[in-house]
């Protein structure tokens, strides 16, 4: 490989993907994945970890097959990155264990990285974005997020479930299969019906659960389900764009990152980006592979911290299921 | 805005597209994330906007509910003794109040004021009510000296500790970062707060727990 160009692996594990990959700043190198599909119902934390330690062997073993098949070879390696949390913490134990036997086999610098951060960092290196207002939407979280002062600040937060787990969660109720967040939106795209549904903003926080249950009540009292997904995504998604347009106003930043798996919903790309065109700022979120958890963003965010000078000593690398983004120091900003 | 009358006296509001105006120009126009405040001599007139990226049903809803809200809230706090403009009209989407004349807190800001906004953010919070935007360019010292709170866009009825806590953070991060003696100033607002809420300290406390958490910006 080419000498000068900093190549780190990064392996992700929080839920049920399972990912690693290779990447420089310039691109991704390599990449494999294992993802854990449920036989019924949500994801089980045990199964999941499961399945993490019995395919992750094999996952590296392709990342490194293909990252040697670009010339690229495990010795070229300048620093292993895990994704450290938050997640469910048997899987995240599973890939630390092998993060760590990675970096003491090869020499090489250990690095953990929060799975969030993870994703705005991939999101602002694959959009070309330097200081946006983030939202960040998936099956475990809801946050608006802003940069200030050495901090991802969280601007403002779900105060029950995450908005990915309040369609799940609706989904599963109305017979639909995991994930249901994309069969919601199918769903919901040829209603033209409104059924009204709590829509709860409070200070710079919303709230999910009230709204799934209000949903479920709906449908149960016989309204067509293409008209209660179509209402639910609408609610949900007002109040999400509710409190970025505030984010955006109160911070007087221009540009706003989409990232998490909720993401890939065509519907709030649509209502995030005529926000923004009216208020002239840029909206962009990444391609749909860095969207969704994948080990790409661990591994930039991993490239990122070793450029900046953070590594994480083998005594500091315990998972930690709680991590919150405002934990952790943001150097490379300003 | 379109001047409908020249006419003295306070306000006219034109029938066909509800617009109001006075007898005197438009001095200025302030424009937050969800409402355009366009400042009269005499009164100032809240529009909520229309957002082109939700539904209508939902946008007619919420500007609604927001806007009775709002006023409703600017009532009861002036109930209780708590300085806000008065309102003179109300619609859907449109609150008419009359203009506070006076200079902006974050101007003249001294520790015998922010005592007295102790006080009156202590009376809001007894009242049941969270201000949500707690900064010193949302109070006015009034000509007559009365510390006046404005702009309940963001406010809300509760009485959680937490909710408190945060209101009181939000004030408290505008005096660190845009005012010099902080400890003093806030000291002094403690002094203020303390003495009017039963729970004043369970919500000082929860404020440092708050900013621990380094969450608001």
């Amino acid at each position: 490989m080419k000498s000068g160009e900093k190549l780190v692996l990064g392996i992700e594990g929080t839920a049920w993907n399972l990912s690693a990959a290779v990447v420089s700043m310039k691109g991704v190198i390599a990449e494999a994945e294992s993802t854990y599909t449920p036989p019924s119902g949500g994801i089980h934390p045990r199964e999941a970890a499961q399945h993490h330690s019995a395919n992750i062997g094999e996952v590296l073993d392709r990342v490194f097959n293909t990252a040697s098949s670009e010339g690229v070879l495990p010795e070229d390696l300048s620093a292993v990155a895990f994704s450290q949390g938050p997640g469910l913490g048997p899987c995240l134990r599973t890939v630390a264990t092998s993060a760590r036997a990675l970096s003491l086999t090869l020499g090489i610098p250990l690095i953990g990285v929060n799975h969030c951060v993870a994703h705005i960092e991939v999101g602002r290196w694959n959009c070309g974005m330097r200081d946006p207002v983030v939202l960040y939407v998936s099956g475990a979280n809801s946050q608006v997020i802003a940069y200030r002062r050495g901090r991802y600040r969280v601007f403002g937060e779900t105060l029950d479930i995450s908005i990915g787990n309040a369609l799940d969660k609706f989904a599963r109720y109305v017979g639909l299969q995991h994930p249901g967040g994309p069969k919601v939106e199918k769903l919901a795209e040829p209603a033209e019906e409104y059924v009204p549904l709590p829509y709860v903003v409070k200070g710079m926080d919303f709230s999910f659960s009230g709204l799934a249950t209000a949903a479920r009540d709906a449908f149960d009292a016989g309204a067509p389900l293409g008209n209660v997904c179509r209402s639910f995504q609408e609610t949900a998604f007002s109040m999400l764009v509710e409190v970025g347009e505030r984010a955006l106003a109160h911070c007087g930043k221009s540009e706003m990152l989409l990232v998490g798996g909720v993401a890939a919903n065509r519907r709030l790309n649509e209502m995030l980006s005529l926000m923004c065109e009216d208020r002239g700022a840029r909206f962009d979120t990444p391609e749909d592979r860095f969207v969704r958890d994948n080990g790409a963003m661990i591994a930039i965010t991993g490239l990122i911290m070793l450029e900046n000078g953070i590594t994480t000593p083998v005594e500091a690398s315990a998972v930690n299921p709680n991590y919150r983004t405002d934990e952790v120091e943001v150097t490379w900003i300003d | 805005m379109d001047r409908l009358n020249e006419c003295d006296g306070p306000i006219y509001m034109n029938p066909s597209d509800g617009k109001y105006s006075t007898s005197r120009d438009i001095l200025f126009v302030a424009r937050g994330a969800e409402a355009v405040v366009e400042i009269f001599s005499d009164i100032a007139v809240k529009t909520r906007i229309p957002k082109r990226y939700r539904l209508k049903e939902i946008d007619t809803r919420m500007r609604k509910n927001r806007t009775f809200t709002e006023a409703r809230i600017m009532s009861e706090a002036r109930r209780i003794g708590i300085p806000t403009p008065i309102i003179k009209d109300l619609s859907d989407y449109v609150i008419v109040m009359n203009r506070v004349h006076g200079r902006l807190l974050k101007d003249c800001i001294t520790t015998e004021l922010c005592e007295r906004v102790g006080a009156l953010v202590g009376l809001l919070h007894k009242g049941g009510m969270i201000h949500g935007d707690l900064t010193t360019s949302n109070m006015i010292l009034s000509e007559d000296g009365r510390i006046y709170m404005i702009d309940f866009g963001l406010s809300f009825f509760d009485t959680e500790i937490e909710s408190r806590g945060v209101d009181v953070h939000v004030l408290f991060q505008t005096l660190k970062s845009t005012h010099d003696g902080y400890e003093d100033l806030t000291e002094a607002f403690k002094k203020g707060y303390r003495p009017i809420l039963d729970c004043a300290d369970d919500v000082l406390n929860r404020e440092r727990e708050i900013e621990k958490r380094g969450r608001y910006l």
